[in-house]
């Protein structure tokens, strides 16, 4: 797996965010984005899943134009960004199976049970839980995700305990090893090695 | 790329196209007054009075030229749309917001131009009937195309949600045109069209044809002059 | 695809259900506002037989659009709609199924009680399937079309009234085949052209509105 992104330029509200970026994946790959609040951290993680046009450059999956695949290239992928994207009034188990569907994965209920388990959620609606349980909720979808060769993760260790924190890296990590790639910031130290970095203070 | 492509591209960048645009607007503007002119004296003092409806009827030649003004300039305000979506060119966005206005102008004067011409005609200020409904409509559509422009702050989203909501617009303006069609007869048939004979003197005809094209060149004109300043402004 | 499509019509409808207050308001809209118009136009009989049609087809189209701000709002807000983005499946299928569902809680409500209206107008009872039939048409045009106008306006502070002009328009011609057909009816003509319209509407906006909100979805979500 591939994913070349070049020269790519983000403007926002007037603003040159960055200009001139090259990003370049290959499987068992590791990439942290890295920069202060407002550098574009958010929007290079957006463009790199199809959900922002950069103002100039591509990004490109295996050689093709994402623009071009749409759901091809949105099937190999996982995002999970600042917003919970999770329904209120739906149980996070609930909420997780409809994500799978969404995604094209075909999951068990036992596996979704499992993996509401590793990250101790109760059965409640989402709007019950309390900040850090939500988060845990929605990164719950990395467990049953491993078939997907990309991760696009926006701060997932915000509003993590040291448990879940260290469980969320186990993923990262065990992703990586098994040949999958994943880009993701933070501000926090962690202990997860990247391969590559990527610096918008600069 | 072949050198035919590479002269439309060039055009269509911003800078190349504001001092063209500049001279293309005098020009037009010229013409505009020269026939506008012209129709208003053919329309005033040489067409013959009207067996029916005496000379109340003369105003018959900014109405219909203003009414026709309407529809094709919103029909080029989508195609501008349609290229802007599809090659991503500033410009032609450009293009489909500075129509925006003149179009509405044209409606509204056309929807005023009616109303003067049906309270000597059917004794109201305002008739039901299928073409003024549809010129209402199509007033509100115009509308709600700078609204949703105006309304959004991010300059590349207006410009895309405007093209995408004049698409839909022209697609529905010939379902919308027959539905009200349907709706009511009231208004006087279209005795000028581009496929029938005109059941009118062809000086009327004459005059109606020269104060559209007098609309068109002052069409041409204001709205390059908009799209130097829309340049202007995202420099 | 229908699994996906289906899964997200259960999902809205399963939100819609644990949000009942909301739905109910927007039908109990549709029964206000047909009440206000004999307070406003006088209660004789005649003249309230005749406006009936219009009367119920304007309420539906205005109960329509107000629920119309719902569809894509709150799953903007909390981030689902980003995950619609980047579905499996083609963005138009989910558009259509957003509609559906919206049709299923907003517009398949108003063709049942319609008749309830009726009987206030005191409808003569041929017409009651003619009005039926002609909502059912063309209530799910209404959803089709909005969800064009709810996905370009998504998140703008002008909001519900942007939307009313930006929508309104295009629905000129469902008010008319709609309300237009009951008039037939009660003229004592057939009213199969306007109904065939309708659904020539009605296959005309499923076909192709799906596909312009997937695109307003995209630009309004940059």
């Amino acid at each position: 797996m591939n994913l070349e992104a070049s020269h790519l330029g983000c403007e926002r509200g007037g603003r040159t965010l960055f200009s001139d970026l090259s990003v370049s994946l290959r499987g068992g790959e590791l990439l942290r984005v890295a920069g202060p609040n407002g550098s574009g951290k958010t929007s290079l993680l957006r463009i790199l899943c199809g959900l922002l046009s950069p103002t100039t450059g591509a990004v490109r999956w295996e050689g093709t134009e994402i623009r071009r695949l749409r759901e091809e290239y949105s099937k190999q992928l996982v995002y999970i960004g600042h917003a919970a994207a999770v329904k209120d009034d739906l149980t996070a188990a609930e909420n997780l199976r409809i994500a799978c569907t969404l995604a094209g994965l075909r999951v068990s209920p036992r596996q979704i049970q499992q993996a509401l388990d590793s990250f101790e959620l109760a059965d409640l609606p989402v709007k019950r839980l309390s900040q850090g349980q939500r988060r845990r909720a929605v990164l719950a979808r990395l467990v049953v995700s491993d078939s997907l060769p990309l991760w696009l993760l926006d701060e997932p260790y915000a509003a993590l305990d040291a448990a879940a924190g260290r469980l969320a890296e186990e993923l990262i990590d065990g992703h990586v090893a098994r040949g999958g790639a994943v880009v993701f910031t933070t501000h926090q130290d962690t202990r997860v090695r990247a391969s590559q970095v990527i610096d918008l203070d600069a | 790329m072949t050198a035919q492509s590479v002269k439309w591209f060039w055009y269509a960048s911003p800078q190349t196209f504001y001092p063209v645009a500049g001279v293309i607007a005098r020009w037009c503007g010229a013409a505009a007054a020269v026939l506008c002119a012209a129709g208003l004296y053919i329309g005033l003092f040489v067409a013959p009075t009207d067996a029916q409806q005496g000379e109340a009827y003369r105003i018959i030649f900014i109405h219909v030229p203003a009414a026709w003004m309407s529809m094709f300039i919103y029909v080029v305000m989508a195609f501008w749309a349609a290229i802007g979506l599809a090659f991503n060119t500033r410009l032609s966005h450009m293009m489909a917001s500075a129509l925006a206005p003149t179009g509405a102008l044209f409606t509204f004067i056309a929807l005023w131009t009616g109303s003067f011409w049906g309270k000597p005609t059917w004794g109201t200020w305002w008739v039901w009937d299928a073409r003024l409904t549809s010129e209402l409509i199509l007033l509100f559509l115009y509308f709600g195309f700078m609204a949703l422009q105006a309304a959004i702050d991010d300059r590349r989203r207006a410009e895309r949600a405007g093209a995408l909501l004049a698409i839909v617009g022209v697609v529905n303006v010939p379902i919308i045109y027959y539905s009200v069609q349907w709706w009511n007869t009231l208004h006087q048939g279209a005795s000028v069209s581009l496929t029938r004979a005109p059941s009118m003197a062809a000086t009327m005809l004459t005059g109606m044809l020269v104060m559209a094209l007098a609309f068109w060149m002052y069409s041409i004109a204001v709205t390059l002059l908009r799209v130097r300043c829309l340049i202007l402004e995202n420099r | 695809m229908l699994e996906a499509a289906r899964c997200i019509v259960v999902r809205d409808l399963l939100v819609a259900w644990r949000r009942r207050s909301d739905v109910a308001t927007a039908l109990l809209f549709f029964v206000i506002v047909t009440s206000l118009f004999p307070l406003g136009i006088g209660a004789e009989p005649d003249l309230l037989r005749s406006i009936a049609p219009g009367v119920i087809w304007v309420a539906a189209l205005l109960s329509c659009m107000l629920s119309l701000g719902r569809l894509f709002a709150a799953d903007h807000a909390d981030g689902t709609l980003e995950q619609l983005l980047l579905s499996s499946e083609p963005l138009g299928v989910i558009a259509a199924a957003k509609a559906l569902a919206h049709w299923l809680v907003s517009g398949l409500p108003l063709v049942l009680i319609a008749p309830l209206i009726a009987l206030q107008y005191d409808l003569p009872a041929p017409l009651y399937p003619v009005l039926a039939l002609s909502l059912l048409l063309g209530t799910p045009v209404l959803s089709l079309i909005g969800a064009i106008g709810a996905a370009l306006t998504l998140g703008l502070r002008g909001g519900g009234v942007l939307l009313s002009l930006l929508v309104l328009p295009l629905y000129v011609p469902v008010l008319i085949m709609g309300a237009g057909s009951v008039d037939m009816a009660a003229a004592g003509l057939a009213p199969d052209g306007q109904l065939l319209l309708l659904a020539a509407l009605l296959i005309f906006a499923a076909a192709f509105a799906p596909w312009a909100t997937a695109a307003a979805l995209r630009i309004s979500v940059e």
